[in-house]
């Protein structure tokens, strides 16, 4: 684990406690990337979470006579797709669905990863093998091929894709967590927790977690974009969210044949999801920095 | 005399290294073998030996961190080895460890007062009554709580964080304490400091020591008694001064040769120990020490020598003194 070293200006107050989380705040309070970054995450997600509140139109409600409008025009500031919807509501609604669709699964992935990584790490021997040799046949493929592969033999829709991203993440994060909790387990606080008498579950909870936590959660939080990546990507192949659901990849599928009539707003998904998923990458690799955490 | 405190006999720990695809045994590291020998109530006994030659592996033997492939450990009477999990967090109390390396040895998420609070919550007492009982404890070993109680271990220098270690060890009031290399990552002022708390808190709490060290000026100024270790055996054991003034074994004596002494009688009288020591892994049949002895003859290839009393409480494992029992 590394030893965080004391920012220039705080701690040198004699007795004044610095904590470990406040000294990863204090960091990411400098650094203005990430800040930037995070505050376009910030407004994605509420806009996301507004949606229904904030969207102009019915993102289902399509007009033959007003079908690709340029951007700007009245009344559908971003234009309207193939169908004559407005854009800017299904841009809204679709962040929705593709936040959902990517967010879950590396949640899901984080929790049951990190429980099953640490079982394997702290017992060791027969059930780490068994765990994470069963790990590495998920993690041989490719993730694309992976999500593909499962969606493909469970069917579209989205709770299949949701299924299907969670099985592509869960092998990522249980190898991140069972080699944090392997080396953890070997050091010398964990022994004289052991020696003092603590049982498995104080050990596990005020030694081990409070220390492998942050790593895995950064971890995490770099495979964010992936999955909305994947989970996209799945949608415009058709293995995902069902039409006439707004979901930015399948956005981008069915304005894809518009692009020599109006080139900006069939654009307009894949610039959305290229934003989000940088933005989530920036704020990732922001909170590793801050943590300290060597990739 | 009192009955030991603390006794072990035939301990014995053979790591296994594996390799390849199916996890194989591929070699033993022979870490401890055939390890005996006693700790009587209110002394030291002092561990000496090079680095690697199984000296943690021992202490963590002693307090069933790592279980013996054989051998017994009691400890006040209480046969450790077998005690069933209520009875062994109760031992647990009465034997603490100070670990060697004060960067690992504490957890970077815990302030100090609850990293040395955590072994009291652990037996049941209430979290106000632990951090009092911690604070009062950290300022015994000369860290003002008040200034350092709510730092974590990154702010702390290596000899402060030794202090820590030593707290917590002390906070469950133990009769018995090893203490794995305590001062040897420490600078040498530091380490006088810390060597002398540690005689005060012996005193005060009528501690019993196990002082494990590859320094012998250390361990000559600590112990009353002490074990050579070898390549996880025991090859001499006596009182600190039969030790010094006539070591028998002939690595005892390279060692008390090479170290700087300050008896200029004494000063490279012998010669220091030639070449390295011999891997654990696949270590010299027989005795083995043969390989860097001067004495070597061709039965120290084929079996381990007994230890051999040479005087009331100096053992020694060298065929070289075979003819004193017989
Ligand atoms: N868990 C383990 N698995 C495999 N080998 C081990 C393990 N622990 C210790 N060893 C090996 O056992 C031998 C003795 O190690 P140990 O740490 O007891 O030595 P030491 O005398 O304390 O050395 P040092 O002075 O460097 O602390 C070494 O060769 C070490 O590599
Ligand atoms: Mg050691």
């Amino acid at each position: 684990m590394s030893i965080l070293a004391l920012p220039t200006g705080v701690g040198v107050v004699v007795g004044a406690p610095l904590s470990y989380w406040r000294t990863v705040a204090w960091r990411l309070s400098r650094d203005r990337a990430t800040l930037v970054a995070g505050s376009l995450l910030l407004l994605v997600v509420l806009s996301a979470v507004l949606a229904p509140w904030i969207s102009p139109h019915d993102p289902n409600a399509g007009s033959i006579r007003q079908r690709l409008a340029e951007v700007g025009a009245p009344s559908h500031v971003l234009g309207t797709d193939e169908q004559g919807r407005d854009m800017l509501s299904r841009l809204l609604w679709g962040g929705r669905m593709t936040l959902l669709a990517g967010l879950t699964p590396v949640l899901v992935a984080f929790v049951l990863g990190t429980v099953l990584g640490v079982s394997a790490g702290y017992a060791g021997g027969i059930t780490n093998t068994l765990v994470m040799r069963t790990m590495d046949i998920f993690y041989a493929f490719p993730a694309v091929l992976l999500a593909i592969a499962i969606s493909g033999a469970l069917g579209p829709g989205l709770p299949n894709t949701l299924i299907s991203l969670s099985i592509v993440f869960i092998p990522r994060v249980v190898r991140v967590a069972e080699s944090a909790t392997v080396q953890v387990k070997g050091l010398e606080y964990v022994a004289a927790a052991r020696a003092s008498g603590a049982g498995v579950w104080q050990i596990l909870r005020h030694h081990l977690l409070a220390n492998i936590l942050g790593p895995v959660l950064v971890f995490a939080s770099t495979q964010v974009s992936l999955s909305i990546i994947l989970a996209a990507g799945l949608s415009f192949l058709g293995l995902g969210v069902t039409p006439p659901a707004a979901e930015w990849g399948l956005m981008l599928n069915t304005l894809r044949q518009s692009i020599y009539v109006n080139a900006v707003v069939p654009a307009l998904p894949g610039l959305a999801i290229f934003v989000t998923s940088m933005a989530f990458n920036l704020v990732s690799d922001g909170l590793r920095d801050a943590m300290e955490i060597r990739a | 005399m009192s009955v030991a405190l603390l006794e072990a006999r035939g301990l014995r720990k053979h790591f296994p290294l594996r390799g390849g695809v199916l996890q194989r045994t591929r070699a033993w590291v022979r870490a401890v073998d055939e390890v005996a020998f006693q700790v009587r109530a209110g002394e030291t006994v002092g561990i000496v030996g090079e680095s690697g030659c199984g000296k943690s592996t021992l202490a963590r033997l002693l307090l069933r961190l790592v279980e013996p492939d054989a051998g017994h450990v009691w400890f006040d009477g209480e046969d450790v080895l077998r005690a069933l999990p209520s009875r062994m967090k109760r031992l647990r109390r009465d034997m603490q460890l100070v670990f060697q390396d004060p960067h690992a040895s504490l957890n970077p998420r815990l302030t100090i007062e609850d990293a040395v609070a955590f072994s009291l919550l652990v037996h049941g007492v209430r979290r106000a009554e632990a951090r009092e009982k911690a604070r009062m404890l950290l300022g015994r070993v000369g860290l003002d709580p008040r200034l350092y109680g709510r730092r974590y271990p990154h702010e702390l220098s290596g000899g402060q964080r030794q202090r820590v270690n030593i707290a917590r060890a002390l906070v469950l009031d133990p009769k018995l304490l090893l203490l794995d290399e305590p001062v040897s990552s420490l600078d040498k002022s530091v380490q006088a400091q810390v060597l002398n708390l540690l005689q005060e808190l012996k005193a005060e709490r009528a501690l019993t020591y196990v002082f494990i060290s590859h320094d012998l000026n250390v361990i000559e100024y600590v112990s009353d008694r002490v074990l050579v270790m070898y390549l996880g055996r025991v090859v001499e054991s006596g009182t600190a001064d039969a030790l010094a003034e006539s070591p028998k074994h002939p690595y005892t004596q390279a060692l008390y040769a090479s170290a700087p002494s300050m008896d200029p009688d004494r000063r490279m009288e012998r010669p220091p120990i030639a070449g390295d020591p011999p891997n654990p892994i696949n270590p010299p049949s027989g005795c083995r020490f043969r390989t860097r002895c001067a004495f070597a003859m061709p039965k120290c290839a084929e079996a381990a020598p007994a230890p051999v009393a040479v005087a009331a409480g100096h053992d020694v494992a060298c065929y070289l003194y075979d003819e004193v029992r017989t």
